[in-house]
């Protein structure tokens, strides 16, 4: 099955690892991520002012792509890219007003309604695949591993475009169940790791990850799975660059759920790209025996 | 329309405060009356408390009374464990069925002596107690229970479960065949052929007194699920002198003294997004009693309570809730976005809207004042009945201001919480005032016609 894919900025910078893992496992399920041709930038953050129409274009132009291709469905990896796109959707499917000022701003493109369903990639592995025929997949069940879901905040909010529960999600438990792990549930897996304000004030991030690292720690965690990349660098960079043992911050490796996902279905693990993921990460997974 | 005579007896459904007061008005007003319950015993919500705001009193002081008066007044019929399942006619001629669920005990011979429900050997979980503490399988929900005698809980019970097994019915291993209840019962009161009957009654009028029950906390995520995150009724129990604590108060996790309780106001309530857009009116008067009681119980502990704003509307209850202040409960007006467990502590994450602050606390017990919903089953009650209900499922009177006791069908009336949040004192009166009006109606009607027209 092939299925429209729009990958973003950052899984071609980055967090390539997220993009070469994901592809491999999803190929593995028998579902083909088509990139989309001529895709651009999603917008990065949606804009909240009310007025800031020019904001959605961007996020708007992809989904006309995705029409184009005849297709009525874009699957996304970064958990930003899936918000601003869905967001921006949603505003030309329930805003009359906005969608007319935003058709006519782009009178090069065809006019657009709202018609695609911008999907996370999480979805489509609970909706389309199903956890059974995951588990299915599974060569090496991640045994013995404990691992938490760490959501961030771009999957579950706002409500209306949260991929699971905003309160209490287990999308990403069930995933990691599925492929044999052991998922341990932690009352910060919603937490906001400080998003952008690692760029002008790096202490905010510190005390967020610390503090989600230390939550993780405390419920017998000894990795986290992710599927944002802004979180997973937040995370990565605190841990190195807090990393005397005062700090009291946890060390802890930040995987890519379809990193896990290519782990447990015996895939190359060229595609996983470990290297890109914290120093600590191949010592902890080849301690667990999971590579060589 | 129809000549035949108006039937001068009434029937009240639900047992609770303001249905007990409404069959005793009628019952004392010289008619003759049936009071339907659902439950083994009546006392509805109210006797589960443990001191009623604004003036302490114990329910089970003021209110036993009332009802060991409904079982021996000549006037009232009293039916416990039993539900309407069908109403026919109109004022002053309904024609009712009610299903009398099986007690299986011969309430003529039992003497409420108490070795059956001493001698069970199947614990189940408490309704009466909120789930905070164990009954057995035969029980009277709770001692002062009206009536004092017994029912056989068919779903809990091993030897109804052996029959089942035996007929082929249930699957497993297979039950103990036990009938110590009956083997041990000194006047041979348990009666295993008992059955579920149907009982017909005529009536001339209605009351509706269904009541509430509260929001599941399920229904609010981010309030952990956890054995120390309580509802309002749960921590009355562990309030109550005839609790399963006996009055102390405890953290049900480990048994430990709770040092610092936090209170959440509006669970639910005033909250259209995620709950219900109503006040629920009862909550902040009685997690500011709870907050006092505590205080009474753990001197040295802390009380928080998070509020939007302090409804304390009746007679009284501002200076209540200044006294509460004044002993040292701390208010904090705000919203608590989180409940989550952290080692032996609770973690609540909150805002001080008043000082502009986030607030955490380390909390031993979170207490939430859950929503009031019309009780289960209302709805489907009152579709039996053809009552109009609103939005949130309360019965909706027939005009809020002048006609706020009266339903659609002329001759049911309704009283208490059926009708929306309120208070005891207002449920009271309201009990009150729907039989006023079954007895206005009683006294002005010779015939239904007649009736009809005053109604």
């Amino acid at each position: 099955m092939d299925l429209a894919y729009y990958p973003g900025c950052t899984l071609k910078t980055r967090a390539k690892n997220f993009e070469t893992s994901a592809l491999a496992a999803m190929s593995a399920l028998g579902i083909n991520l088509v990139e989309l041709p001529r895709w651009n930038c999603c917008g990065t953050v949606y804009s909240l002012a009310e007025d800031d129409l020019i904001h959605h274009v961007a996020a708007v132009r992809n989904l006309i792509r995705v029409k184009e291709q005849g297709k009525n469905k874009v699957v996304t990896l970064c958990a930003f890219c899936y918000n601003t796109l869905k967001r921006a959707n949603l505003v030309m499917k329930d805003s009359p007003d906005k969608r007319y000022a935003i058709n006519i701003f782009m009178d090069e493109e065809p006019d657009y309604y709202g018609e695609v369903e911008t999907a996370h990639l999480l979805q489509v592995l609970r909706d389309d695949v199903g956890w059974e025929k995951i588990a299915g997949r599974v060569k090496h069940p991640l045994k013995d591993l404990k691992i938490v879901g760490y959501y961030g905040c771009t999957l579950l909010r706002p409500q209306s475009v949260a991929i699971d529960s905003v309160e209490r999600p287990t999308i990403l438990q069930d995933l990691l169940k599925a492929l044999g792990g052991t998922a341990v549930d932690f009352p910060f897996a919603t937490e906001c790791c400080g998003a952008f304000q690692i760029v002008n004030n790096r202490d905010i991030i510190t005390e967020r990850t610390a503090a989600i690292l230390g939550s993780a720690a405390k419920s017998g965690a000894e990795a986290l799975a992710v599927s944002c990349p802004l979180c997973e660098y937040n995370l990565r960079q605190t841990q190195s660059s807090t990393k005397q043992p005062q700090s009291g911050v946890p060390v802890m490796p930040a995987l890519y759920f379809t990193q896990l996902m290519a782990l447990a279905f015996g895939l190359d693990l060229a595609v996983c790209g470990f290297e890109e993921n914290s120093p600590e990460t191949r010592a902890w997974l080849k301690n667990k025996g999971l590579i060589s | 329309m129809n000549n035949k005579p108006f039937i001068k007896r009434a029937l009240v459904i639900g047992g609770g405060i303001a249905g007990i007061q409404a069959v005793l008005d009628i019952a004392d007003g010289g008619y003759e009356v049936i009071l339907v319950e659902r439950s083994p015993s009546i006392g509805g919500h109210m006797i589960q408390y443990a001191e009623v705001f604004p003036t302490l009193d114990c329910p089970q002081c003021i209110m036993t009374p009332k009802m060991v008066e409904i079982a021996q007044h000549p006037n009232i019929k009293l039916m416990t464990y039993a539900e309407v399942q069908k109403l026919n006619g109109s004022a002053g001629n309904f024609e009712v069925e009610i299903l009398q669920k099986a007690r299986k005990v011969d309430v003529k011979k039992c003497t409420g002596c108490g070795t059956c429900w001493q001698k069970c050997p199947e614990k189940v979980s408490s309704e009466f107690n909120a789930g905070m503490a164990k009954r057995t399988a035969v029980y009277i929900p709770f001692p002062q229970a009206v009536p004092a005698k017994p029912v056989i809980d068919t779903e809990h019970c091993r030897y109804i479960h052996y029959q089942q097994y035996m007929a082929g019915k249930r699957e497993g291993k297979k039950p103990p065949e036990c009938r110590i209840c009956e083997k041990l019962c000194p006047v041979g009161a348990i009666d295993w052929e008992q059955h579920d009957e149907i009982v017909k009654e005529k009536v001339g009028a209605i009351v509706v007194a269904t009541g509430f029950d509260l929001m599941p906390v399920s229904r609010i995520p981010e309030y952990a699920d956890d054995p120390d995150v309580l509802n309002g009724i749960q921590f009355e129990r562990l309030l109550s002198p005839g609790g399963p604590t006996a009055g102390v108060v405890i953290r049900p996790s480990d048994g430990k003294t709770p040092k610092e309780v936090v209170f959440i106001s509006c669970c639910g309530s005033r909250d259209p997004e995620h709950g219900v857009p109503y006040c629920s009116r009862v909550c902040c008067m009685y997690l500011a009693k709870q907050a006092l009681l505590y205080k009474h119980a753990v001197p040295d502990g802390q009380a928080y309570v998070f509020y939007i704003d302090i409804r304390s509307t009746g007679k009284g209850y501002e200076e209540f809730i200044q006294r509460v202040v004044e002993d040292g409960v701390l208010y904090l007006r705000g919203k608590v976005s989180r409940v989550f467990r952290e080692g032996d502590k609770l973690r609540v994450y909150g805002a001080d809207t008043l000082s502009g602050k986030r607030v955490e606390i380390a909390a031993d017990l979170v207490v939430l004042g859950m929503a009031v919903m019309p009780s289960d089953g209302t709805k489907e009650l009152l579709i039996k009945l053809g009552i109009a209900f609103d939005e949130a499922g309360f019965v909706a009177e027939s005009h809020a201001k002048f006609r706020p006791l009266e339903t659609n069908v002329p001759g049911i009336f309704v009283a208490g919480m059926a009708q929306g949040a309120k208070d005891i004192p207002d449920s009271v009166a309201q009990g009150s005032g729907a039989a006023g009006r079954v007895l206005t109606l009683f006294a002005q009607s010779a015939s239904a016609d007649k009736a009809l027209a005053v109604v």
